[in-house]
């Protein structure tokens, strides 16, 4: 049995330094990852996954201790994801998000691992899928995938997760903030964070009115998306998030949206793996004479891409 | 990270024990993070036990404790003996803080491969990470193709 394969199988067996080990792999990109993440995924059948999107500060870590404790009393196995952003300059990241999950720290029925985004917008890191399938494989039977705290636009967690929560806090804006495009039309459930502050009601209010108006405009599959106020600090209102979370994946199943989300995240997948591979064989072709020629303007970028594809085929 | 070139080394930055004075092990934390390790950093207040975890499951390359309280002969090494019980003995594990030029060569016998003291530059200590994860890097390469592939001690638990 290759050396692979042997990891293939302690991560089925749900060895935890094995499924470390084989996220390393897949994320790094190492030699072997392609056969461990294709052993991985035949294999394996998907879970339920659940994101985690909100601006930086709204307490999606601290929401995600108290749903792996809620998630835990049922008997679940549980696999997180939490990404925090690379450096632009240094490329180093400071992944902080493990500091506040810090009380399933000796429950070997937890796993979590902090990713760093690596150059990639969008709150999410671009081998996150790979990542996953080592989860669904080693067993676990919730996987939350926590993003960066995102600003209005980054919408990459609906590509990754079967139910998003958007987090927000009181004192975040009124409804007008909420009927922009965006992070807001991805959100399956809105969470009012941080319930103990000032300004819940408000906020609660403000976005349901947002939202209704929404709804009118343009059903979503009939699905409402609900907004519910929770205290990760206190543990308020979390059972009733849980609940939430199970009815929305009920919903999911019964209107028969499973399957259209999870081809939805599966081509969102491979269009990345495309992308990644075809501009790494295609950008190898670009030389600085190809650049010399630009700057003399004796072709230009699109014709020079052009003949860097096809040149690809080609050879 | 386009497959051949080297991902970041991954550091985890822990406190073990009582004391909670962690300025010193953010601003470590900081100048890792700047000269582009991607750091992970669990708090205050942490066990042997919690921190051996942590590093397993994100699986990291290197892990420095932080400690101001002088209970470091009996925290430092009960770390790395942990790492070694599971199999990851090859994670280096460095210490910093208040802890006396004495210690130094015990805890370097107990797995504590270097402890910086007060008034240290973080240059030094970046660069000191830099040379010993890539010669460590170096050894595990040449010792097989896999080499990150563990097996032993962690498979039989």
């Amino acid at each position: 049995m290759s050396d692979i394969r042997r990891l293939a199988r302690r991560v089925e067996g749900g060895d935890l330094s094995a499924v470390a080990r084989a996220i390393s792999f897949v994320v790094d990109e190492r030699p072997g990852s392609e056969e461990l993440s294709s052993e991985l995924y035949r294999r394996s059948s998907s879970v339920h996954k659940v994101g985690l999107a909100g601006p930086p500060g709204s307490g999606k870590s601290t929401l995600t201790g108290r749903l792996i404790s809620y998630w835990r009393g049922q008997g679940l196995k549980v696999g997180v994801l939490a990404v925090d952003p690379s450096s632009p300059v240094s490329g180093g990241a400071f992944l902080g998000d493990r500091l506040r999950i810090q009380d399933h720290a000796g429950d070997p029925c937890v796993y979590i691992r902090s990713l760093a985004t690596r150059g990639r917008v969008g709150g999410l890191t671009p081998t996150i899928f790979g990542a996953i399938h080592v989860l669904e494989a080693a067993g676990f039977q919730k996987i939350l995938v926590e993003t960066v705290g995102v600003g209005q636009d980054e919408v990459e967690v609906a590509h990754a997760a079967d139910t998003v929560l958007y987090v927000v806090t009181p004192g975040l804006g009124d409804e007008i903030q909420a009927l922009k495009a965006g992070i807001m039309e991805i959100g399956d459930i809105f969470v009012v964070n941080k319930a103990d502050l000032q300004g819940k009601d408000k906020a609660v209010a403000d976005l349901r009115r947002a939202l209704a108006i929404g709804a009118e405009a343009s059903p979503a599959g009939g699905w409402a998306a609900p907004v519910l106020a929770t205290s990760a600090l206190t543990g308020e209102g979390i059972a009733a998030l849980g609940e939430m979370i199970e009815r929305h994946q009920d919903h999911l199943d019964s209107s028969g949206q499973r399957s259209r989300r999870l081809k939805d995240q599966l081509r969102a997948e491979v269009s990345l793996y495309l992308a990644r591979r075809i501009s790494r064989s295609v950008e190898k072709r670009l030389t600085e004479r190809h650049l010399s020629a630009l700057v003399e303007r004796k072709t230009d970028p699109v014709t020079l891409g052009h003949e860097l594809l096809d040149a690809r085929g080609g050879a | 990270m386009v497959e051949g070139t080297a991902s970041p080394y991954r550091i985890l930055i822990a406190k073990p024990g009582l004391d909670g004075h962690d300025r010193g092990a953010k601003v470590i934390v900081r100048a890792l993070r700047d000269a582009g390790f991607e750091v992970i950093y669990t708090g205050i207040r942490q066990t042997p036990e919690m921190i051996a975890r942590a590093a397993i499951q994100e699986d990291v390359d290197a892990v420095g404790l932080s400690l101001l309280s002088g209970a470091h002969m009996t925290l430092f090494p009960r770390v790395a003996s942990l790492l070694k019980e599971e199999g990851l003995g090859d994670i280096l594990v460095f210490g910093g803080g208040i802890i006396p030029d004495e210690d130094f060569p015990l805890l370097r016998k107990k797995g504590i491969d270097r402890v910086f003291g007060p008034g240290t530059s973080l240059q030094s200590i970046v660069d000191y990470l830099k040379e010993a994860l890539a010669r460590r890097k170096q050894a595990t390469d040449g010792k097989s193709k896999a080499r990150k592939i563990k097996e032993g001690a962690k498979a039989a638990k």
